[in-house]
């Protein structure tokens, strides 16, 4: 490679070889050449790059941006919608529970309703049917008292006659009612 | 190929690491006139093809969801705006085109710089001077159009005493004017010095010996210089917006 390098300047004349131990940055012979052709590049550049190249990529930047945002805000409203969902799923749940709740009670209250009903009923029903068995016992004792003391004046006629005694009804009768009193 | 070597050592190694800098006619003839097709001329040319290649060929699809070369485009176009933006400021905005310029063009030029047997138009004064003028004269010009003699102010440091601020403003004007002096003896320097090492490598490559260690070296030397491509390009740019915000914003 040094060779190759050295033949191509020694093939370029004397002054080339003359300025080689030197820098040829220091040559000033070329520098207008280099000036000139540096500033067409430079010009040509700026007008690639500010005329198509930058607005592009600008362009490209700003579309993407947009992009993303748009994106982000789509997301952004779908996450709104699910939480609106699930709100209304909650309130439905919570009404429905509510619901339920509701026709327990109701159920609960008509059950005790009736419940009380046939009580109270039930309970008329045994009273009534208390009171006429008190009924029939108190007639039953009242007949039974009677027929006491018909069968005591009828035992006294009859033990006093037995005894040989001569007792009148009206006797007998007020001393059974003395007894029969107590 | 041994024996030839031993020749050359003989009569000194030959190193000519500057010789890939000579600027020759490509189409014949001796005499460089300003308007003549020189090497300088076709890796100009190829730089403006790659420039061109990579962000307009690139993005030429315009998709959302890019391609590779797209992406690349998108990311210098990024790369630098946001360069721009942060460092010279939004109202700098303006001057993005003519520092993506400046950008592209150096990248490119370094990168083909790179590549074996070519020539590489950044190593040399009469292209980074050139640079470095043109974003001279803009600033200074831009500097007074936009703020008048308040530009001045960039010398005269307000937040010194009294007393020192004459002295100051001599080491800032002298700094100002060494500006493009540093900016572009930076660029070319590095890109120069870079491929000469590489040169006087390849030199003691001759000695069967040493080639082995050589080859290593110009290696890793490439590596080096595929960073300070970048590098260089990178920082021309940056100091390009920091010297644009003094122009715009000229009180420290």
């Amino acid at each position: 490679m040094a060779t190759e390098t050295t033949e191509a300047a020694a093939g370029h004349g004397a002054d080339a070889a003359a300025s080689a131990p030197g820098m040829p940055q220091l040559d000033f012979s070329n520098w207008g050449n280099q000036i000139f052709w540096l500033l067409v590049t430079l010009v040509v550049i700026y007008f690639v790059l500010s005329r198509i190249a930058l607005p592009r990529i600008a362009a490209v930047l700003a579309e993407r941006q947009g992009t993303i945002t748009n994106d982000l805000a789509k997301a952004e409203e779908l996450k709104r919608q699910a939480v609106e969902a699930e709100e209304a799923y909650n309130q439905a749940l919570a009404d429905a529970r509510a619901e339920a709740q509701n026709i327990i009670a109701e159920a609960k209250a008509e059950i005790t309703a009736e419940l009380a009903d046939a009580t109270a009923k039930a309970d008329a029903e045994i009273a009534a049917k208390a009171a006429e068995s008190e009924k029939a016992i108190a007639e039953i004792r009242a007949s039974a008292m009677e027929n006491v003391v018909i069968v005591a004046k009828d035992t006294a006629a009859e033990i006093v006659s037995a005894l040989g005694g001569k007792a009148d009804a009206k006797t007998i009768d007020a001393a059974v009612a003395e007894r029969t009193k107590g | 190929m041994a024996t030839e070597a031993h020749g050359a050592e003989e009569g000194g190694l030959v190193f000519h690491p500057m010789d890939q800098f000579i600027v020759k006619p490509l189409l014949g003839g001796d005499a460089v006139h300003w308007y003549t097709i020189t090497n300088v001329t076709l890796w100009l040319f190829l730089a403006v093809i790659a420039v061109v290649v990579l962000l307009v060929v690139g993005t030429s699809r315009r998709a959302v969801v890019p391609s590779r070369s797209q992406s690349i485009g998108e990311l210098a176009y990024g790369f630098v705006y946001k360069m721009v933006e942060d460092v010279a400021g939004k109202d700098a905005v303006g001057f993005f085109p003519y520092i993506m310029t400046l950008f592209m063009f150096i990248v490119c030029a370094n990168f083909l710089g790179l590549i074996p047997m070519s020539f590489t138009t950044t190593s040399h004064f009469a292209v980074t001077v050139v640079l470095a003028l043109l974003v001279f004269v803009t600033v200074t010009v831009l500097g007074f159009v936009k703020n008048g003699t308040k530009f001045l102010g960039l010398f005269w440091v307000s937040s010194a005493p009294l007393a020192l601020r004459p002295i100051l403003a001599v080491i800032e004007l002298i700094s100002y004017f060494v500006r493009p002096v540093s900016h572009s003896i930076r660029l070319a320097g590095n890109v120069m010095a870079g491929h000469a090492v590489i040169k006087v490598f390849a030199g003691f490559a001759a000695i069967a010996v040493i080639s082995p260690v050589s080859v290593l070296a110009i290696t890793a030397m490439y590596g080096l210089e595929v960073l300070v491509s970048f590098i260089q390009a990178y920082v021309f740019t940056i100091l390009t917006c920091v010297y644009l915000k003094d122009a715009l914003h000229p009180s420290h």
